[in-house]
Formats: structure tokens, C-alpha cells, sequence
């Protein structure tokens, strides 16, 4: 191995600083090359169209999908070393939610690195989901079958599955997609505790419409990395217009960029 | 018959019948252990590859100790054969299915039925050479507990007694792997190695089945035991311990029936006995059964018919169903002229209130109301608190006119 190369400061204490990241499908790169440094305590949106490489981004930086070239490091360390400090929740779909187990069950997998082979599941390990899921409201359905469940309660199991690691950083794969209003204003609600308490967030988001008014930062993808940095900076017309390759009216655009409207705008889509 | 069966039950048919009777249980409950996690993680077809290719290598093995010591039977031999050929299977399977466009399932079938092949082609080359115990390879199609030498028996308890073993050290890994390989990888499992040795323990509990069970019937205890259990619990720890009891106890019954007569199948036994809990589990499980449904759909459909009764007594609207009627008039609140009773008032007049206050918690919190099972049909007192009733009852308007 050659030596190291220095790490500048701002790696060594961002929970997530990706360096070259490229990841492709036979010869085919959907994800290009990207620098991000994530700022330590922020909430960030990774916003790109369909088919930028969001999801795989998220996936190539856990470990789940093979890494042609890049780094990632978790607080200046590689992140194979860090996983302990990263919790994930993937898309709702990506599971069969007709597996025998109950909501306490899936939670308690959060808890999977703390137990031991010899070990059960004990009260404090229960009493340990049982917070996380209060945490996301749902603690009147500990019990309850995960295929009697609806599409945003799934979402919050899963949330909660993510709190009981205690993660200094969490990254969502689209927390947001096919949930009710209500499940999206109590996530919303979680990550900005989380962010008060001094945690990172990184999480893929497709509504351009909420941008603004959930996100402190954002990193705009297009299989390269278009622009990143704080909200206000970042978000302007035209690297929404590179991003999304000059796709979005400019009827939708005036509507992202007054931020007074944002309230009442529809999804950005 | 009777006396020989219960006998072999309680272990009183001799020391060799004990052995095979306690090995028998154990590769049962390995059998269902195992299964339960290869049927989560939905490769159940993947042990029929492995049982079938473990023929050539157990016809090969026996060759070749045939032609060294004259007598083909040496267990120890025949199993490390059947093991190495099992392998070269599930390798087979796995090339097929990564390299090519091929499904999983269609890399099963084509080597499945290449090695049996295979296997069938060198057990009649064995039939036509001059060693011993040809007849006996044929126990290992169907499998045969008669004759067992203690030291095999012992081998197979032993063996089934460290599977056993290994998925409990396991079993936490098993499981997030089968129900989110993505997340098991960030939480720093190696989904790969996992899968490798759930396919590894999965391979010894088939080869050390061969010789109770038999190649092609090892399949059934390593499906039919975790599906039965599947009747009995939603959570996944839980459905691995019954599907070890189940396979256990279909191991316990189906070798002690074979031992009650010379010649009995004992493969074929364990796996009827398997067969008969699933088929008493799917009529009688409190859960999933056939008959629990049919009866929780009938309860549902009587209070439907009642509360749809009681709103039109509470309303003076016309009853026509015969069934509603019928309900009601049992229970003594309509008189055989069709006159409600008293009791029928009041119990009317609750219906109305209960619906009522349903209707309003509905406008009131619709997403909470959602998430309620069997939307008001419960009562709404099993579902709020005594002052969240109490609040909407205060909310509540005064005149029963408020529907259209």
C-alpha cells in the first residue's frame, strides 16, 4: 500500500465525505466522479431526476453496491470501519412485508450489532425499540403483523429501525415516496430533532416543492455532481435547469424559487 | 402391531433402535431449522438441487471403496461423496445462475436433473459389478432405519447435533439477511458468507438425511415443517423453534412406525407423518386455518348484520333481511311480529351512539381512525381512552338528525 494521503480537516470531520465516487452497470457509469462533504449537524437533500444515480450513490457509499473507483469516509476513517456510526433506511419496496415478523421484531434488528450470539432479546433491548418507535408514533403497534401495516407506517418501522442504532449519521432512500400527509410531516418531524440534537442526515428526495422548507443543504445530482452547498446558495434556477437538463417549466421554477409560495406550491414534478 | 409401535415410542425397542430414534429427531429439527431460513429466504427448490446431486458422488464413493475392501457400505465414505458431489452442484447452480441470463430455477432444474442422471447411470454400472452390498444403495433413494449400525446412527445425531448448533450461533445473522440483505451489508454482515453457510448446513442436513429419508423424500422435511409452523406464529424466531419441533416430531413418529415392521420405508413414513400435522395445522390453526377463517368470517358477517339491524330499529326503518332478522330475534331483541323488545331499544339507541361517535372521531382524525382494525365495527371503546370518548361525546350534537 502507498501512503495515505493527507486529509484535509474538513474530511476528517465530516460524517460522510465522498472523494471520486464512480459507480457503474457494465460499462455504463451511473454515478460519475462525484466529490460531496457533508457538513457535520446538517440535513441534506440529494436531488437529481429519475435515473441520476441518487439511490445508487446512497447504495455504493454503504457497501451494498460495488464501488469502481472513489472513497468514502466516515469522520476521516473509511467507512467499512465506520459502518457502526451510519444507520440506513431503504425504500419501503425493497422488502417482503409478508415476512412472519412483528413491528417490535424488524425494530429490534436496529439493535443487531449490540447483541450477542449468546444472547437474547432482553426487556432493555425491547424497552430500547419501544423509544425509537415512540419516536416516530407508533408504539401502539409494537405487536402488530408488518402486512397489516400501511405504506407510511412501514416507513416509520423502518425510521425507527434506523433511531434504535443511534447513528451519528443517517441516510434515507426516499423517506417520502407514497406516504400520507400525516407520516410525511412526522418523519419531517424526526429528522429535524435529530439535526437539533447535533446528528447528520443525508436523504435522497424527489419533491422539489419541500426542498426549502426541510433542508439546510443540498447536493443536485445528474450522474455528476452539479452543484452542492447550503439551500439558499445552491438552489437557484439555473443549476435546477442543469440538473434537470432544461426539463423543468419556468412556470414550475418561479414557483421553487419564491420561497414565500412554497407553502402553498404543489409537488415539483 | 399397536404394542410394538408404542414400544419403539418409548424407547424400549433395544439400544439401536433408541440411537436412530434420537438421530431421526435431531436431523429433523435440523431439517426444519435450517428450512425455515432457506424457505425466508425463498430458495427452497435450491435443497431438491442438493439432494439430487449428492447421487454420483454417492454412487462413485461406493465404487471406490467396493474396489478396495470388496463392500461398498462404509457410511462415512458415502456421505463425504454424496457431500463433495452436492457441492459441485450448488457451485453448478450458482455459475449457472450468475453467468448466464438464467433463473435461479431454471439453473436448479437443469442440474438437478443432469446429476441424477448421472447417479442413475452409475448405480447400474454398480449393479453389474462383483461387490457387496448393492442392494443396500438403494435405502438411500427412499431411505432405510432397518439394520442401522450404531456407529452411523451415532454419526447422524452427531452431525445433526452440530447443525443444530450452528444455526443457533447463526440465527441472528439468518435472519436479516432473509428479510433485508441490504440492510444486513450495512450493518457490517457478509451476505454472501451468509448465504454460503446457510447453503453449507443446509447440504450436511441433506446428506446425513440420505440415509434415513432417502435423496428425493429429504426435501419434504426441510419445506414441510416450516410451513406448518407458518400457521402457528407471525414472528420469525419463534416459526424456526416450532418448525424444529414440528420436523422432530415427524422424525419421532415416522421412525418408530417403520421400526413395527420388517420392511417398513421409514422416508415415506417420516415425511406422512410431516404431512399430517401440516394438514392439522391448516385446518385447525387459530391464525391462518381454513377453519379459523371461515369462522372469523362468519362472526364478522353476524355483527355486521346486527349493527346494520340495530341502526335501522334506531332508525324505525324496515327490516328485509332474513338473516338480520334472524340474528336479532335471537337475541331478544325483536319480537316474532317484528316488534323490537325493550332490550332491542336500548341496544339500538347504543348502536346509533356508537356510530355516531364513529362518525365524528372519523372527521375528527381521519388518518387515527384509518389505522383502526375493522373501522367502526369495534367498539369505540376498545379503541379510545375513556377521555378521548368523553370529549367527543361532549362534542357531540344534540339531535340524532345529523346523517343525510
Amino acid at each position: 500500500m502507498t501512503q495515505a494521503p493527507p486529509i484535509s480537516e474538513e474530511v476528517a470531520k465530516s460524517p460522510l465525505a465522498i472523494h471520486g465516487l464512480t459507480v457503474s452497470y457494465a460499462h455504463h457509469p451511473v454515478v460519475h466522479s462525484v466529490d460531496f462533504v457533508t457538513p457535520p449537524g446538517s440535513l441534506t437533500a440529494i436531488v437529481g431526476p429519475n435515473g441520476a444515480g441518487k439511490s445508487t450513490l446512497l447504495k455504493a457509499v454503504l457497501g451494498i453496491t460495488r464501488r469502481l473507483t472513489g472513497e468514502v469516509r466516515v469522520f476521516g476513517e473509511p467507512v467499512e470501519a465506520m459502518s457502526r456510526h451510519v444507520a440506513y433506511v431503504p425504500q419501503r419496496s425493497s422488502v417482503d412485508w409478508d415476512f412472519p415478523a412483528t413491528v417490535i421484531d424488524v425494530v429490534t434488528m436496529g439493535l443487531f450489532r449490540d447483541l450477542h450470539w449468546w444472547q437474547l432479546t432482553r426487556r432493555h433491548h425491547r424497552q430500547r425499540a419501544l423509544e425509537s418507535l415512540s419516536r416516530v408514533g407508533m408504539e401502539a403497534f409494537a405487536d402488530r403483523q408488518i402486512g397489516q401495516l400501511s405504506g407510511g407506517q412501514q416507513q416509520r418501522v423502518f425510521l425507527a429501525r434506523a433511531l434504535t442504532q443511534q447513528a451519528e449519521l443517517t441516510i434515507l432512500d426516499e423517506p417520502f415516496a407514497g406516504v400520507d400527509a400525516a407520516t410525511e410531516k412526522a418523519i419531517v418531524e424526526v429528522l429535524k430533532q435529530l439535526k437539533r440534537e447535533g446528528r447528520t442526515l443525508l436523504c435522497v428526495h424527489h419533491d422539489l416543492a419541500t426542498v426549502r422548507d426541510y433542508f439546510d443543504h443540498v447536493l443536485l445530482l445528474n450522474v455528476r455532481r452539479i452543484a452542492a452547498g447550503p439551500v439558499d446558495e445552491v438552489f437557484t434556477e439555473r443549476n435546477l435547469q442543469a440538473t434537470y437538463g432544461g426539463r423543468l417549466s419556468a412556470v414550475q421554477l418561479a414557483r421553487l424559487l419564491e420561497p414565500a409560495d412554497v407553502a402553498h406550491a404543489g409537488s415539483g414534478r | 402391531m399397536m404394542e410394538t409401535w408404542w414400544l419403539a415410542l418409548t424407547f424400549r425397542l433395544g439400544y439401536n433402535t433408541s440411537l436412530v430414534t434420537v438421530g431421526t429427531m435431531l436431523l429433523g429439527a435440523g431439517a426444519g431449522m435450517i428450512g425455515t431460513f432457506v424457505l425466508l429466504r425463498k430458495r427452497s427448490l435450491i435443497s431438491d438441487a442438493v439432494s439430487h446431486a449428492t447421487l454420483p458422488g454417492l454412487a462413485l464413493a461406493f465404487i471406490i471403496v467396493g474396489l478396495i475392501q470388496g463392500d461398498g457400505r462404509w457410511l462415512p465414505a458415502l456421505l463425504a461423496g454424496a457431500a463433495l458431489s452436492a457441492a459441485f452442484g450448488l457451485w453448478a447452480v450458482q455459475v449457472i445462475s450468475e453467468r448466464t441470463r438464467l433463473g435461479e430455477d431454471a439453473a436448479i432444474g437443469a442440474v438437478l436433473s443432469t446429476f441424477f442422471a448421472f447417479g442413475v447411470v452409475l448405480i447400474t454400472v454398480i449393479q453389474s459389478m462383483s461387490v457387496a452390498g448393492q442392494a443396500g444403495l438403494t435405502g438411500y433413494l427412499v431411505g432405510a432405519t432397518a439394520g442401522m449400525l450404531a456407529a452411523e446412527a451415532q454419526l447422524i445425531a452427531l452431525c445433526a447435533l452440530g447443525v443444530l448448533l450452528a444455526i443457533v450461533v447463526m440465527r441472528r445473522d439468518f435472519l436479516l439477511v432473509c428479510f433485508d440483505a441490504d440492510f444486513a451489508r450495512t450493518q457490517g454482515v457478509a451476505t454472501g458468507r451468509v448465504d454460503l453457510a446457510m447453503l453449507m448446513l443446509l447440504m450436511v442436513v441433506v446428506v446425513i438425511g440420505l440415509k434415513v429419508t432417502g435423496l428425493i423424500l429429504i426435501v419434504a422435511l426441510t419445506i414441510i415443517p416450516p410451513v406448518t409452523a407458518r400457521f402457528w406464529t407471525d414472528r420469525p424466531m419463534r416459526m424456526v423453534a416450532l418448525a424444529a419441533l414440528l420436523g422432530a416430531l415427524a422424525g419421532y413418529l415416522g421412525v418408530t412406525l417403520s421400526s413395527v415392521t420388517e420392511g417398513l420405508p421409514t422416508g415415506p413414513l417420516i415425511v406422512l407423518a410431516a404431512f399430517a400435522l401440516f394438514f392439522v395445522s391448516m385446518l385447525f390453526s387459530s391464525q391462518r386455518g381454513v377453519l379459523a377463517a371461515l369462522l372469523a368470517y362468519q362472526r364478522f358477517r353476524r355483527r355486521v348484520h346486527l349493527r346494520q339491524g340495530l341502526l335501522a330499529l334506531a332508525r324505525d326503518e324496515p327490516i328485509f333481511d332474513n338473516l338480520t332478522l334472524k340474528i336479532l330475534r335471537r337475541q331478544g331483541y325483536l319480537r316474532r311480529d317484528g316488534v323490537p323488545t325493550l332490550p332491542g331499544r336500548a341496544a339500538a339507541r347504543d348502536a346509533e351512539h356508537e356510530e355516531r361517535l364513529w362518525a365524528l372521531y372519523r372527521e375528527r382524525e381521519p388518518e387515527d381512525a384509518l389505522q383502526q382494525e375493522h373501522s367502526g365495527l369495534t367498539p369505540i371503546a376498545e379503541v379510545l381512552s375513556p377521555d378521548a370518548i368523553m370529549a367527543l361525546e361532549a362534542e357531540l350534537p344534540p339531535t340524532a338528525e345529523v346523517r343525510g
